[in-house]
């Protein structure tokens, strides 16, 4: 699905990463961790286009990513759900209009009732006409997620999704990601929590990658 | 046609796309008001344009295809110079016919001087022949030359003097219209240009947001584009509206005739204003649509 061969990326000083490869395979499930500041928020963003490498090549279900025009960028888009780690909303739209936004920028109709399901998923039924700010942190990462599946995409790039809830909450909302990785779908979670790569490992055969020192490295058995 | 079946369905509009950019108050009306004064304007630089060009049309016409040929002479030799003269108008290139008036018409020219009683037959009064042209005109330095040795009592008055500077102002002042309703629309694609720049950086966050769930970037400028469209449109008919009626309201003394109060429009010209709105419709729309791809493909 998302290949990455011998990838740098600086912002213009010194090299965040090099010599960076990766695969996510159709229906894998990796975990990437590391320290505050390693990278894995500009790595995310290199599998979905927001960034170009600086050397090295992205593949994106198979096409260069240097060579995609902006309109194939919309189009792969689509097909890979992501949780921003600042959740990316606009804030003068109702949590499901946001919920929605992929479905009406791609020019699809929003079935209501799919979008009740979506929400009830999340736990979100109540929340739904209020706006993003009015949200509590956890609300927020909900929804993102929500709006992160709602195109059923084939790659979910989620970013610290349990950054900001309790240890229940953040079980929940692993069990939906587990549970559309069962449905077949390829999931890859940049997190520090620890608690929650071993709880998922006890769900799941995932993959844990670490970032440290500009390096990806497979992280050992002690997690 | 393609751009206005685009218009069209551009007006009929997206909600959603409409929902998710927030428009903001400043550009609106900055866009309405400025569009509602360049129509206005235009207005009556289309006013002056069609008006002189109806001026200059009828100067020409009325002018450039007769002159007069003038011969006073002894009563007694004034028959066989008419005679000449008209020979010698008829043997000429470029002339269409030439026709003596007759004594009532000179009476006529006569009478806003002397009064309508004047006996012409009796007095030393100079027979006029009216010359009308052809389309390609006569030589009237070779006529009056010939004249000159054939017909000694003969004046030739072909109104050249005073005619063409008229008839040139006139199509000067026709072209300047044009001119100006070019640089209205000139100026108001850059007002909306830029409008729609200051709409699109305050709206960055927004565009960001759903460049990353996958928004074409025609999606995003189409709900810029078709609010500035409306707005040009709303503006530009509310100001073609009230020019119309400056016109319409212009004191019309058509006694005077005069250049002045000749500043309408006449006939199925009334019409023509109805174009302004349109135009600046598609104005916007390309001004616009331009500024927003532009402006897309420049951020992020
Ligand atoms: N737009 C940017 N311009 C310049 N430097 C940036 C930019 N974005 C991030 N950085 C820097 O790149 C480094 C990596 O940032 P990144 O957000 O990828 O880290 P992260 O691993 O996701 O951290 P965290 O765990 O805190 O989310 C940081 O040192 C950051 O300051
Ligand atoms: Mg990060």
């Amino acid at each position: 699905m998302i290949e990455l061969d011998n990838v740098a990326y600086n912002y213009g000083g010194a090299e965040l990463f090099s010599g960076l490869n990766l695969q996510l395979a159709a229906g894998s499930f990796h975990f990437l961790t590391g320290p505050s500041g390693a990278g894995k928020t500009t790595l995310l963003k290199l599998c979905y286009g927001e960034l170009v490498a600086t050397s090295g090549q992205v593949r994106l279900f198979g096409q260069d990513a240097r060579a995609l025009s902006r309109d194939d960028v919309a189009h792969m888009r689509r097909r890979i759900g992501v949780v921003h780690q600042d959740c990316q909303f606009l804030d003068h739209l109702t949590v499901s209009e946001n919920i929605a936004l992929p479905l009406s920028v791609s020019g699809h109709a929003t079935t209501s009732s799919d979008l009740t399901d979506l929400l009830g998923w999340v736990g979100l039924s109540q929340q739904a006409q209020q706006l993003p700010p009015q949200l509590s942190g956890g609300e927020r990462q909900r929804a993102a997620l929500a709006r992160a599946v709602i195109m059923s995409p084939e790659v979910i790039l989620a970013d610290e999704p349990t950054g900001n809830v309790d240890w229940e909450m953040s079980q929940r909302l692993l069990a939906l990601l587990v549970e559309l990785n069962k449905m077949g779908k390829t999931v890859l979670i940049a997190t520090h929590d620890i608690s929650l790569i071993r709880a998922a490992k006890a769900q799941v055969s995932a993959r844990v990658l670490r970032l440290k020192d500009r390096r990806l490295q497979l992280a050992g058995a002690d997690i | 046609m393609k751009i206005l079946n685009r218009l069209l369905e551009l007006l009929a509009g997206d909600p959603q796309a409409d929902r998710a950019v927030p428009p903001t108050g400043f550009t609106a009306r900055l866009t309405l008001l400025s569009s509602g004064a360049m129509a206005f304007l235009a207005v009556f630089a289309l006013a002056l344009s069609l008006a002189t060009g109806r001026l200059a049309d009828r100067w020409s016409a009325e002018l450039a295809k007769t002159s007069t040929l003038r011969i006073s002479a002894p009563q007694d030799q004034m028959e066989a110079q008419t005679r000449a003269g008209l020979t010698v108008l008829q043997s000429t290139p470029g002339i269409a016919q030439a026709r003596p008036l007759t004594d009532d018409e000179q009476r006529e020219l006569l009478a806003p001087w002397f009064g309508p009683d004047l006996p012409v037959e009796t007095l030393p009064v100079p027979q006029l022949i009216e010359i009308i042209e052809d389309s390609d005109g006569y030589d009237s330095t070779g006529l009056r030359a010939r004249l000159q040795a054939e017909v000694p009592g003969a004046v030739l008055d072909d109104h050249t003097r005073w005619r063409e500077p008229l008839v040139e102002a006139a199509s000067r002042l026709r072209l300047l219209g044009f001119v100006s309703m070019l640089l209205i629309a000139g100026a108001t694609a850059a007002m909306i240009t830029l409008a729609a720049n200051a709409a699109l950086a305050a709206n960055s966050q927004v565009i960001r947001v759903m460049r990353l769930v996958g928004a074409q970037d025609i999606y995003i400028a189409r709900a810029f584009v078709r609010r500035f469209t409306l707005r040009a449109l709303i503006g530009a008919a509310a100001g073609t509206f009230i020019g119309t009626l400056a016109v319409m309201l212009l004191p019309s003394a058509d006694a005077a005739g005069g250049f002045l109060t000749g500043l309408g429009f006449q006939g199925w010209h009334w019409l023509w204003p109805l174009v302004i709105p349109i135009l600046a419709a598609v104005v916007a729309f390309v001004a616009t649509r331009q500024a927003a791809l532009r402006t897309l493909k420049e951020q992020s």
